[in-house]
């Protein structure tokens, strides 16, 4: 029997760009061309203000660790517990849900507010997952 | 919407809760209503208006054979049953049905003729949550903690008295799933589920089901039980990806929900008599007198730990037990409410003295959405 798989994302025609940016290695957010608003889950509108005209661009990739949980039990298929479910505040203003990498998966390493960078994980030739690591420096 | 034209004349439970495997999901909402009809007196064929959530209105109004006129599917999780009764008092007022039957049920725990839950992959949840290996509510509804401990200064002890707490009232209901007295360092040895979260902070997984029946209070004194009258209502959703929350200090749908309740009723939280908040995990009680406006989030975790909400203290808060210690079939709502309907008949089986209100507060989803119920037994 083949290994539980973790799951994978399905795009749709308005988050596709955001998948394609993951697969160039861009965290791509998008922009209010109307208001300024930056967010998060990709649409073609603004959610704050409603105008059509919004714009795709390259985030820095920057945050912090906004709250987490180290998940015990029930494991998601494709994942060994102990495993941390992380929120990232990106420096852009919008929240991601994501994992941390690069760090001990445990309540002393994950400190609340701790600076993180984005990096990027390959699921298959088609999905690339954005994920966040401890900033250097 | 004005207070105490409509109330509750009808109200029961499954006749089993906890394990039960040899019914069905779909038989548990019939045994319910039936219950519930028996208590309010009623035939079916005076049932004109129906309300259900997961299962559809004609899946469970074809089994009970009733032909309604006016109907609700609203179906946001846990909270439902308080959308529920807030429509339906709504469609009563205006005169859409006269008698309205409210049924949940689950076979959560047994699964008997109950589809699992998915996540569709094309869905947002599906592409910006499920990747990052969220399996179920425990991995989920805990995500805020950690950031509303670290802003209002709450410890994981006075997250663990909520449990302890909780387990006093259960103590003193034969129907409650677990009774036996807890103490936090017992919370705090439990196997971890999700840190900060372990077992005991975490709801029962059960089967069970209950209903409601509302009418206009002017055709209320005619029933056999004493009426329990809807003071007011709220209703409200947020996102259904926890990640997106606006803040984990607080819960925007449980801000907008609980003050419209209180508003309608023109009630001050010094006259709420009994209190009942969605307890799914530890930490909503915490959420929810915070964001209701009974004080402070800083204060919220210290008041539970003082026992100021416990059996004797100044406000009762979850007096089944919870959906820690009571039951919880996996949409807890209706247990709340059927709680709120026997303190407010005088007939709990922890009843507090002289309740004259009751505030029952919903959450569904992980803060998804919320509905908030005031009743009173007085006119």
């Amino acid at each position: 029997m083949a290994e539980p798989q973790r799951a994978r994302p399905k795009p749709t025609p308005e988050t596709q760009h955001f998948w394609d940016g993951a697969k160039a290695g861009e965290l791509r957010l998008q922009r209010c061309d109307a208001c300024a608003h930056v967010y998060f889950p990709p649409r073609p509108f603004c959610p704050s203000c409603a105008s059509r005209k919004v714009s795709i661009f390259k985030a820095s990739g920057k945050g912090f660790l906004y709250s987490y949980v180290i998940n015990q039990r029930p494991a998601a298929p494709g994942f060994t517990p102990p495993y941390a479910i992380a929120v990232v505040e990106l420096a852009e203003g919008p929240r991601m849900m994501s994992n941390i990498i690069d760090c001990p998966q445990t309540p002393e390493a994950l400190e609340l507010d701790m600076k993180l960078e984005v990096a990027f994980e390959a699921l298959d030739d088609k999905i690339t997952l954005p994920v966040f690591r401890p900033a250097k420096g | 919407m004005r207070s105490n034209q409509v109330a509750v004349v009808g109200a029961a439970e499954t006749t089993e809760l906890g394990v039960i495997p040899n019914v069905s999901q779909l038989q548990l909402h019939a045994d319910a209503a039936l219950n519930a009809i028996a208590d309010a007196g009623l035939k079916l064929s005076d049932i004109d208006g129906f309300a259900t959530a997961v299962e559809t209105p004609q899946q469970v109004c074809h089994y009970l054979g009733i032909k309604p006129t006016w109907v609700d599917g609203t179906s946001v999780g846990g909270c439902s049953f308080m959308l529920h009764v807030r429509h339906a008092a709504a469609a009563i007022e205006a005169g859409l049905c006269k008698t309205v039957l409210i049924t949940h049920a689950e076979s959560g725990k047994s699964m008997i003729g109950k589809a699992p839950r998915s996540t569709a992959p094309d869905s947002l949840n599906g592409q910006f949550e499920a990747p990052y290996g969220v399996y179920g509510p425990p991995s989920m509804f805990p995500i805020p903690v950690l950031r509303f401990m670290k802003t209002y200064g709450i410890t994981h002890e006075q997250l663990a008295s909520v449990a302890v707490v909780q387990r006093e009232w259960a103590a003193k209901n034969p129907r409650a799933m677990m009774k036996d007295p807890i103490t936090v360092a017992d919370v705090l040895n439990s196997r971890m589920i999700a840190y900060p979260f372990r077992l005991l902070q975490c709801c029962l997984v059960t089967d069970g089901g209950g209903a409601l029946i509302l009418t206009s209070a002017d055709r209320a004194k005619d029933f056999p039980r004493k009426p329990v009258y809807i003071m007011g209502t709220g209703e409200s959703v947020e996102t259904p990806m926890v990640s997106q929350m606006e803040t984990f200090n607080s819960s925007r749908a449980f801000k907008t929900a609980g003050p419209l309740a209180f508003k309608e009723a023109g009630i001050a939280h010094k006259d709420v008599d009994h209190l009942m908040i969605y307890d799914a995990f530890a930490h909503l009680p915490l959420f929810g007198l915070g964001d209701l406006g009974f004080m402070p989030h800083e204060e919220t975790g210290q008041f539970i730990a003082d026992g100021n909400t416990r059996p004797g203290g100044k406000l009762p808060l979850n007096t089944n037990g919870g959906g820690l210690s009571y039951m919880h079939s996996g949409m807890y709502g209706m247990y709340a409410l059927q709680e709120s309907v026997r303190q407010m008949r005088g007939i709990a089986p922890a009843q507090v003295a002289g309740a004259k209100i009751s505030v029952c507060h919903g959450v569904g989803g992980m803060f998804a959405a919320s509905g908030t119920i005031v009743f009173t037994n007085e006119r």
